[in-house]
């Protein structure tokens, strides 16, 4: 069953956003980095770039897929985690603990779930 | 009986029972129902025998006029060392699939990864890939690189003194992407750099230009990097690889990528195909690089093995999101290559550019000497533009030259279909000509001052 | 055994391995110091017979067609024949220049000419180009056709291309190097697109849809002109990626089921070798209302002679430097030549028979994804022997290696679990998949009694299987 922690808030694009004020921290989900396999590469953001809710913000590859990470909420970037660049295998090891990239200056979007939400999402997919 | 089909009227047979049909329709039933069987037979003579075939082809192959070539324009007709053609046809290389399969693939994974070293070598890059259709294509790819590296960017500025063919496929790439095309203007034969600055907008994502140019003449880059990277665009330099023996590398130029075309280190000119592209990056651009990667990794028992990696950016992958869709390239063609730089070594390619230059040199040494042909001072590789007093002697020029089995020279018109440059003659000598060969050239061309 | 160790660890400072003729002329003048290589580059040392001994060995750490079975399926790897390789090796093909004036090319010009109606023959289809260098290739140029085509009629806002979610990942790639955005079709129970979800898929805004005919399962679509009539009729054209032409020459053509654009793989069906991965060539067919569209130059027939025309005014411009990979077009040229008509439709014929002879009976084990009469190729699902096993389709194609043959295409297309497809092409006889049917359905039985041995393939090859995490992680790409 795929761990999934409770106060964080999701996205269908199997993300996670811990919201505080008008700032976001943003990773993966633990169903995200089963489905890749072994990380072997995260490409980050550039620091004080703008997105757009939606828009592809980074990218995440294994060996035998690539997987695009959409900005759950729009924003700046005000930091990334810049530890997954050497280790990119962190984000399988612990994918909460381990952020991809932060926002600044966010706007809510209305599509996003809370954990339970996420949950029953998940149990429709397999 | 059909060429390369095995079966017997037995295996048919046999067959046919096994799957549970009368006949061969039966298994068409669908394209039937689909309304799209055919009656008749295709408008296609009959298959030939072997004998018959060749005696066909021969024939057209006849058809064609070898002469002793001073025409370059991108394709060269260097000398190609016996080996290099022996190698290249064993059928290990010839007949295999895309090395997908690592374990019994090593002879050929290990020579891309040779042909990838030697890249570098010659770039001072970083990071090449496993070749791209051509020199041309390669620029296209390279343009695409530059622009979807850096994203609030749009603007590409390109020189005019590259490779006609290789703005053509820009331009044609460009087409529908939303993608801006800025063109650096020349100047006395080179590019025009005091321009530059003034092209720069918060929209450009890089510059391109190649040396030698399109005339042949070398192009002073000094400095052209740093106005580059001030606005963190990205550069990128298109050199003959030949010609990387005696100028500054790519990468010593400070460039994040360098393309070209191979088909000077050992790939006979044969009407322009096949040939291969080589593009090297930086290691900031390794993720992005189009083309299939050979890495270097082990196996479950500690061996060193080659494998295609970084497969996450291309187009099985990516599908869509990839930024080329290139699957086969040209393989073979990078290990004819490889052979080829292999087999010379640096001394030996040194030789070559060397030679291909002192020749060159020597013709244009006796060319400047004619009344009717103007010529500039920049320092040439191998390839010199000369230009005529009339429209009328630089066909006699050429014809003369062809009735003696010679070609002359490339019609720069032919490339740039630009009226100004109809009376330019493009000349590319090679160390494969001898001096007897051009002591005739400039002897039978000597004539045309008497008229 | 250690793998060959590369040539330049093996170089010796000094040696040389080929002879120039010494210069007869006066040494080059010095190049400026301003343009001056600063170094040496690093490249091998070695003596002619290091290099032969040094390539000679890793040609043979390789698996080509003339060594064994490679039933790769969407590859056609069918027999090369050796005629073409002395055909294009040709000095009256090789020694030629693209720039030569046209009179001194005819040869060429005329392989090129009979060789885009030999094509437009099998298609159906009015022109063509030989441009572009390979399949992926080919797609990108057609595409452009379309997006060219819509373009001109002002119709900019046609910017999606259909894909079904069968197909290859070239597809959705040369769309979007096109600008296309993409949608992408379903697939019914049958394995074939969908209709219904066809219908809701063509909008105002669809350019056209990209199909492959058999499809990527080796089904053939056989609502193909309900779906052409579809696309027609909400205004988009139709493109067909010609991988799969292998099954159906001579005996239905893209044209006739309504396609205005069609790419073939010289290198796939008409027998090119695949020279571990290129040289190819993906040459491109298409409509009459196209043709103001086709890449600069055309070859045109006039006067009793072969030209060469760049003055066409809407043209798309080029895709390559010259006209297309020459050498490769004259080894297909003359593989039209040997079968002619009748060969060509036999070899279809062949190549489905074969395919589904194999069906039937490896389905005495294994299970085949949509198990009906196939064509050129079929897909078999080992997500069932996963299930109970542990075996994966991985794990099968690495033991056949042990077995002596090359594996299928694995894991495509995507929409069948643990997939394997086999190809087997019309060159290979009974003999050949009686024997290596017989190796994969012991497999089977192995996969039951003995899995750990089949997760441990290959053993008997140069390497074992290969660490891809570290070689994407960490990687290493030069030595």
């Amino acid at each position: 069953m795929s761990k999934i922690i409770d106060g964080l808030l999701y996205t269908k694009d199997h993300e996670w956003l811990k919201v505080e004020g008008t700032e976001a921290t943003v990773g993966i989900t633990d169903y995200a980095q089963t489905s890749l396999g072994e990380i072997v590469y995260v490409e980050l953001p550039v620091v004080d770039d703008e997105f757009s809710a939606k828009e592809e913000i980074a990218n995440v590859e294994s060996v035998k897929a690539a997987s695009a990470i959409y900005s759950p909420v729009s924003g700046t970037v005000s930091e990334v985690n810049e530890e997954l660049s050497d280790n990119p295998e962190l984000l399988n090891k612990d994918s909460y603990s381990n952020f991809i990239f932060k926002l600044k200056d966010i706007k809510m979007e209305e599509d996003l779930l809370d954990a339970e939400a996420y949950r029953e999402y998940l149990k429709t997919l397999d | 009986m059909y060429s390369y089909i095995p079966h017997t009227f037995g295996d048919e047979k046999k067959m046919l029972e096994a799957i549970g049909v009368n006949s061969i329709d039966e298994l068409f039933v669908d394209l039937k129902e689909g309304g799209c069987l055919l009656k008749d037979f295709l408008n296609i003579d009959e298959g030939l025998s072997e004998e018959e075939v060749i005696r066909k082809v021969k024939k057209l192959a006849k058809l064609n006029v070898q002469g002793v070539s001073f025409l370059g324009a991108g394709v060269y007709d260097h000398i190609i060392p016996s080996a290099v053609t022996s190698l290249s046809s064993l059928p290990g290389f010839v007949t295999s699939y895309t090395p997908y399969q690592a374990e019994i693939s090593q002879g050929i994974l290990e020579a891309f990864f040779e042909f990838q070293t030697m890249i570098c070598s010659l770039t001072s890059l970083p990071v090449s890939n496993a070749t791209l259709y051509d020199g041309a294509s390669a620029a296209a790819e390279a343009a695409s690189l530059i622009l979807s590296s850096k994203r609030s960017c749009n603007e590409i500025i390109v020189s005019s003194t590259i490779s006609p063919f290789s703005l053509e496929c820009i331009k044609t790439w460009i087409k529908g992407t939303g993608n801006i095309l800025v063109i650096l203007p020349e100047k006395e034969g080179v590019s025009d750099f005091d321009v530059l600055e003034g092209l720069i907008t918060n929209k450009t994502a890089g510059l391109m230009v190649q040396t030698p140019n399109k005339y042949g003449f070398f192009e002073d880059l000094t400095g052209i990097s740093s106005i580059v990277h001030s606005f963190k665009g990205l550069f990128a330099i298109s050199s003959d690889p030949l010609s990387l023996t005696l100028q500054k590398s790519q990468g010593q130029w400070g460039s994040d990528i360098a393309i070209g075309d191979t088909q000077s280190l050992g790939v006979p000119m044969a009407f322009g195909g096949p040939s291969a592209g080589y593009m090297a990056v930086s290691d900031a651009l390794m993720r992005k690089i189009p083309g299939r990667i050979v890495g270097k990794t082990f196996d479950n028992q500690g061996n060193t093995a080659y494998v295609l990696t970084l497969q996450a950016r291309e187009q099985h992958i990516k599908r869509e999101r990839a930024t080329s869709n290139i699957c086969s390239n040209e393989a073979l063609i990078s290990i004819m290559n490889v052979i080829y730089t292999s087999q010379l070594g640096f001394k030996g390619m040194k030789e070559a550019a060397l030679q291909s230059r002192a020749k060159a040199q020597y013709l244009f040494e006796g060319l400047k000497k004619l009344s009717f042909v103007s010529t500039k001072n920049n320092d040439f590789f191998l390839e010199f533009p000369i230009e005529f007093d009339s429209l009328e002697r630089l066909e006699k020029f050429l014809f003369l030259l062809k009735e003696k089995g010679i070609f002359g020279g490339v019609r720069l018109y032919s490339l740039t279909k630009n009226k100004e440059d109809e009376k330019t003659l493009l000349v590319a000598v090679t160390e494969k000509r001898t001096k007897e060969e051009l002591d005739e050239y400039l002897e039978i061309v000597g004539r045309l001052e008497n008229e | 055994m250690n793998s060959e160790k590369l040539l330049i660890n093996n170089s010796v400072k000094g040696r040389s391995a080929y002879k120039f003729p010494p210069l007869d002329v006066k040494p080059a003048k010095p190049v400026k110091d301003c343009f001056t290589r600063l170094d040496e580059a690093i490249l091998p040392e070695v003596s002619e017979l290091d290099l032969v001994r040094h390539f000679s060995k890793l040609s043979s750490m390789a698996f080509g067609v003339d060594f064994g079975f490679y039933p790769l399926g969407s590859c056609t790897m069918k027999y090369n024949p050796k005629v073409n390789e002395r055909l294009a090796s040709l000095d009256g093909f090789n020694n030629i220049h693209p720039l030569q004036d046209e009179d001194t090319v005819q040869g060429c010009l005329k392989i090129y000419y009979e060789m885009i109606k030999d094509l437009c023959e099998i298609s159906g289809m009015d022109w063509g180009t030989l441009q572009p260098c390979a399949g992926a290739h080919g797609e990108y140029t057609g595409l452009k056709i379309i997006r060219s085509y819509f373009l001109d009629k002002k119709e900019e806002k046609r910017n999606i291309i259909l894909i079904p979610e069968s197909a290859h990942g070239t597809n959705p790639a040369s769309a979007h190097m096109n600008g296309f955005d993409i949608r992408i079709v379903k697939s019914d129970e049958r394995g074939l697109v969908d209709l219904d979800d066809l219908k809701k898929n063509l909008k105002a805004d669809v350019a056209g849809i990209m199909l492959t005919n058999p499809n990527t399962l080796g089904l053939f679509e056989v609502d193909i002109l309900k779906i052409s009539k579809m696309v027609h009729e909400a205004g988009g054209l139709l493109y067909y990626d010609g991988a799969n032409m292998n099954a159906i020459m001579g005996k239905a053509r893209p044209r006739d089921m309504g396609f205005d654009v069609v790419h073939f793989n010289l290198h796939k069906t008409f027998s090119t070798p695949h020279g571990g991965g290129g040289p190819g060539s993906g040459p491109v067919l298409f409509v009459e209302k196209l043709k103001k569209f086709v890449p600069i130059p055309d070859v045109v027939f006039k006067d009793g002679k072969y030209k060469l025309d760049w003055n066409i005014e809407k043209s798309l411009g080029k895709v390559s430097s010259f006209y297309g990979n020459f050498l490769v077009i004259v080894r297909a040229y003359a593989y039209i030549l040997s079968m002619g008509s009748d060969g060509l439709k036999s070899a279809s014929e062949h190549a489905v028979l074969n395919a589904n002879y194999m069906r039937v009976i490896l389905k005495k084990k294994y299970k085949v994804a949509y198990d009906r009469i196939c064509m050129h190729e079929f897909v078999l699902s080992l997500q069932n022997l996963k299930d109970s096993t542990g075996v994966s389709a991985l794990d099968i194609s690495k033991s056949l290696i042990d077995r002596g043959y090359h594996p299928p295409t694995m894991y495509f297309p995507m929409i069948v679990h643990e997939a394997l497809m086999f190809e087997p092409t019309e060159t290979e006889s009974l003999q050949v998949m009686d024997e290596c049917c017989d190796v994969i359905l012991d497999l089977y039985e192995k996969a039951e009694k003995t899995p750990e041995e089949l997760k441990k393939s290959p053993c008997k090859t140069v390497i074992g299987r290969v660490d891809e995490v570290l070689a994407a992680r960490n990687p290493v790409l030069k030595g």
